[in-house]
């Protein structure tokens, strides 16, 4: 059996070694887009910060590919897929026949059409190559103030970047708090907090119309409400959305991303798809739709490798979840946060002095959401609730209190949860 | 592969696997220079629940499908290929804590004295049994190989 990856990423490693877990021998190829091995894309703020340097932006080990017999084409794009003749094309024009497909394209920035967004010195940070044209351009130009578009996850570690830099930074948010996507409104109220001790301007409920050029440079934004910010550089950071192209005008169905089975299969047997560029249920939502987050990517890729290599495996759905340090206030997010909009109970502890912050949502006496703030220790407890869709009703007393753990769980489901399958008590 | 097994009906609560883990994760690797002498003092790298007369002790569980290794962004939490233990590399670690959002055990630490980087028990390789269980005066956790279920 040969194996095909298109991507080189989270998805793409899950798979390769589920795909090696079972077959020791059969042929797989990755070809990527980008030219580096695999590496890690959340990091990239943490390498224009300086925090960690180049050699640690590596996800797995220099002998990875060779360790797992996996042979590359990196820095090559595919531009055409031939479904019937289960045929890539490459950028240079050569072809490569699959037998087994895996699309792990991942997501892209969106770049919104404002006018002066084509200008040198707007960028977009997705991959390791933005980060390191936005380090060309810190290093080639004086910047001092710098713009940033989006007040979600990438804009703040943006932005927290650029402030360990010793940049002015300005966020301009379009909802009316940071992190709407991720936080309710008291989680980000926390951190718009911190923010603003940290010095970094936050404008919220706006969003830039245009971008300034002054002498072939950036001068700075006007906004919705045109009022003017001055800057050196504009980097948006507004969302991402799935690399589809690929598959249009293919049997392969797309909704906002690549549809797929339990299986990670696509609607093409033999090709499957997993990573950003999917939907998959949202078993919260009960709905389809992409979960963008590398837990996801990883896991995905590795059911689909399993089931490339002949096994059988079901992907369990997900949910929202992230983690994520803003200014030195650790935060973990998980499910449904609009409670009291969803008429959904909530539990919730606050702790003023100390700005702390935590709250459970539940349904029909099940987990369905939580959120913490500073106290972050143990959160997967809750994670794991809300995934095993357990009813807390016995014990929702204790859910917020300060030495909540395994012992606060039901005997059974403790043992259970330590005893199952892959698990041990 | 061996693992610690719980067996919280025989746990007393006396938390001396707690203290044998932090000497071993020591720098001197001696009990009373780890307490007095070191600081910031090294960490136990398990957990030791109690309320009344139950308590029990709860290590990483180094889960066949481990969902840290699978949220892990940097490639530090990995599965060791010789020994099948899930390990940090804390060299690999930035503190990004998406391993304490997705452990359903809740039994990954944050390092703050010291790294700012997750740690958990790596079954003190090396050793035949590790320092917790082999401390454990009434056998409340072993160190086992049975069949995955």
């Amino acid at each position: 059996m040969s194996y095909t990856i298109i991507g080189n990423s989270a998805a793409a490693i899950g798979a390769v070694e589920a795909i090696r877990s079972q077959d020791d021998t059969g042929e797989i190829v990755i070809v990527s887009r980008e030219k580096y091995r695999a590496y890690s894309r959340p990091l990239i703020t943490y390498l224009l910060a300086g925090h960690v340097d180049e050699s640690r932006m590596y996800y797995r080990d220099e002998d990875f590919y060779e360790r797992k017999g996996v042979r590359t084409i990196l820095g090559r794009e595919v531009c055409e897929l031939d479904v019937p003749e289960q045929r890539l094309v490459l950028d240079d024009g050569s072809k490569l026949d699959f037998e087994k497909l895996l699309i792990a394209t991942g997501g892209s920035a969106i770049m919104p059409q404002v006018d002066g967004s084509q200008l040198n010195g707007v960028f977009t940070l997705m991959g390791w190559d933005d980060a390191r044209a936005v380090q060309e351009y810190l290093e080639t130009y004086s910047v001092s103030r710098v713009v940033v578009i989006g007040g979600g996850l990438i804009g703040l570690k943006a932005a927290e970047a650029f402030d360990e830099l010793g940049l002015e930074v300005t966020v301009i948010e379009l909802m009316d708090r940071i992190m709407s996507a991720n936080f309710d409104q008291k989680a980000s109220e926390i951190v718009q907090r911190r923010l603003a001790q940290k010095g970094i301007a936050l404008v919220t409920g706006n969003t830039v119309e245009r971008i300034l050029q002054y002498k072939n440079r950036i001068g700075g934004v006007v906004l919705k409400d045109h009022r003017r910010i001055e800057c050196q550089m504009v980097v948006f950071g507004i969302g991402v959305r799935p690399n589809i192209s690929l598959v249009e005008n293919t049997p392969i169905q797309t909704a906002k991303g690549i549809l797929v089975d339990e299986h990670m299969q696509t609607a093409v047997e033999n090709i499957y798809a997993a990573g950003d560029v999917v939907e998959v249920r949202d078993i919260l939502l009960n709905k389809m739709r992409p979960i963008a987050i590398w837990p996801n990517a990883y896991k995905q890729g590795w059911v689909a490798g399993c089931n490339m290599a002949g096994g059988c495996k079901a992907y369990p759905g997900s949910f929202a979840m992230n983690s994520i340090q803003l200014f030195d206030v650790p935060t973990i997010s998980v499910g449904i946060l609009e409670a009291e909009e969803n008429g959904l109970e909530v539990l919730k502890h606050f702790d003023r002095k100390r700005d702390a912050y935590k709250k459970v949502v539940l349904r029909d006496g099940v987990i369905v959401g939580a959120i913490l703030v500073r106290d972050i220790d143990r959160a997967g407890i809750y994670t794991g609730l809300i995934r095993d869709q357990m009813d807390v009703s016995s014990f929702r007393d204790v859910l917020l209190s300060e030495d909540f753990g395994l012992i606060s769980l039901p005997k059974e489901y403790r043992k259970h949860l330590v005893e199952g399958e892959g698990v041990y008590l | 592969m061996k693992r610690i097994y719980i067996h919280e009906e025989y746990c007393i609560g006396c938390r001396l696997c707690e203290i044998h883990c932090l000497v071993r994760h020591s720098e001197s690797k001696k009990i009373v220079k780890a307490f007095k002498e070191e600081f910031p003092r090294a960490m136990a790298m398990l957990v030791v629940e109690e309320r009344g007369y139950l308590s029990f002790a709860l290590q990483c569980r180094h889960c066949e499908e481990a969902p840290c290794v699978e949220a892990c962004i940097t490639g530090a939490m990995q599965r060791d290929e010789e020994t099948n233990a899930v390990l940090c590399d804390e060299d690999k670690c930035v503190g990004c804590w998406m391993c304490i959002m997705v452990c359903p055990f809740g039994v990954i630490k944050r390092d703050l004295e010291v790294k700012k980087v997750a740690s958990k028990c790596d079954l003190c390789l090396g050793e035949e049994v590790p320092v917790c269980v082999r401390n454990c005066p009434n056998e409340a956790i072993t160190f086992e190989e049975r069949a995955v279920a």
